[in-house]
């Protein structure tokens, strides 16, 4: 039994995980259609459409497989189970509550963030196997994102496990009787605009862009194959989200409601600014998102770090000094930008 | 076992699950999903014309000079969260130590900035 539990654990998490996806991706259809001044789907379902990803699911089972002649066969296949098994495998290191988790890991913060981003990996073996043009160029760009995204990423992050003294995501929460936002107000920015990019949502779609690439690196994928692809990523997006919640927003604390409510509700708001910012923003252009990573994200996430340990260190009760210098460089710096691009 | 090991016994439970899992929803389209292949269905998407040239093209250099800078500052942060667990025991001295190591990064980060290697294409 004791072998066979962790089985059954991950069975259970993952089957969970995936109706929660089946519900994002009907809610992501209803937002991006009333943003976009449409009903979304209405049909499938009867009501509002809410068989609509169900149906999606079955019509990527009937889809034909066509793996192209000139490919790299072995790795074309590989290539969506590299996406796919580090995104479930980070299940087993989130937190829901103090009660309510897998395995309380020493470093999960450094697991987390070592395993989602090799989702990259998979794009450029999915890219680099097809043999195709417009695939290999998905694949640059998605290795061009990685390289200037995972930086901030990880430095934003690296402020909160300053603030804590420990890597064990359950005891970042039970640190934080001030949530993390409040403390860290530029890290949690920058860690947003990262996310984003982590997760290839829309304005930083760039591997993907239909317009402009056709498809990126999932061009030569049908089926089951590219849904996969698609799986992983939402996958990353419930591990992501749910570490913006246990790091900044102080997971399951909160009055009166029950932890796993607290959780579930901030994971949700998390997921709804996501699915704002996809519809209402509009793509950047590859040079645009250079800049962005390497100019403003990663000096941002160091002037993070640097505030952050000067006042732990100087001063006894750093709380309230380190929350106002962020908040007014944050306010000062934002102020900057407007007038530069101005 | 003792709790690390089981740790990561759980981690490879999670990673066979999940092959399984993606294998399980493989196998069940390859009983769903029709064969009909074809010459024309398995050349290169194209948007509709012949591919010609080679489909593993050159790709710019510029790359190569962006993975340098991202491995420096990615070991860097490798340093940064041991240090961030226990920078409070050592007081001023490792704030010092640390305020160091990022200027001689940060410093390497203006200079590449100053070369234009951040510049895209």
């Amino acid at each position: 039994m004791a072998i066979a539990l962790p089985f059954l654990i991950a069975l259970a998490l993952v089957i969970f995980v995936l109706s929660n996806i089946v519900f994002f991706m009907w809610a992501e259809f209803k937002i991006s259609g009333r943003v976009a001044d449409r009903f979304g789907p209405m049909e499938t379902g009867r009501w509002h459409g809410w068989a609509q990803p169900l149906a999606d699911i079955l019509k990527f089972l009937n889809k034909e497989d066509i793996i192209p002649a000139n490919a790299d066969k072995l790795i074309f296949r590989v290539a969506p189970f590299v996406g796919f098994i580090p995104v479930v495998m980070v299940l087993a290191a989130i937190p829901y509550t103090n009660k309510i988790f897998v395995r309380d890991f020493d470093i999960a913060v450094f697991f987390v963030i070592a395993l989602s981003s090799f989702t990259f990996v998979s794009m450029v073996m999915g890219g680099w196997a097809s043999g195709n043009k417009y695939s290999l160029l998905g694949a640059f760009r998605a290795a061009g994102m990685l390289l200037s995204y995972e930086l901030p990423l990880g430095l934003a992050i690296a402020g909160v496990v300053m603030l804590s003294a420990t890597l064990s995501l359950i005891g970042i929460v039970q640190q934080q009787t001030v949530w993390n936002i409040v403390l860290q107000p530029i890290g949690f920015l920058v860690f947003m605009v990262a996310m984003q990019a982590e997760l290839q949502r829309s304005p930083f779609d760039l591997a993907v862009a239909e317009s402009e690439l056709v498809a990126g690196y999932s061009v030569e994928y049908s089926g089951m194959r590219y849904a996969m692809f698609q799986l992983g990523e939402f996958f990353g997006l419930w591990a992501l989200a749910s570490m913006a919640v246990l790091l900044f927003l102080g997971g399951w604390h909160g009055p009166y409601l029950p932890g796993i409510v607290w959780f579930f509700i901030k994971f949700y708001g998390i997921f709804l600014f996501l699915a704002f910012s996809r519809v209402s923003v509009p793509r950047v252009r590859p040079d645009q998102l250079m800049d962005l990573g390497w100019k403003i994200l990663l000096p941002s996430a160091l002037v993070n770090i640097v505030i952050t340990a000067t006042l732990i260190v100087l001063v006894p009760h750093y709380q309230v000094p380190l929350a106002v210098s962020e908040f007014v460089i944050l306010i000062a710096a934002l102020y900057l930008m407007r007038r530069v691009l101005k | 076992m003792n709790a690390g090991m089981t740790n990561y016994y759980y981690v490879v439970a999670f990673a066979i699950v999940g092959g399984v899992f993606g294998g399980l929803l493989l196998s069940v389209a390859r009983m769903l999903r029709p064969r009909k292949i074809s010459k024309t269905k398995l050349e290169a998407y194209e948007c509709g014309m012949e591919p010609f040239e080679g489909n593993w093209t050159q790709y710019s250099a510029r790359f190569y000079v962006f993975a340098l800078v991202f491995l420096i500052f990615d070991v860097e942060i490798a340093f940064l969260y041991p240090w961030g667990t226990v920078f409070r025991d050592f007081g001023v001295t490792s704030l010092i130590e640390m305020f160091v190591f990022i200027g001689v990064l940060l410093l390497g980060l203006v200079y590449a900035w100053k070369k234009g290697v951040l510049k895209w294409l």
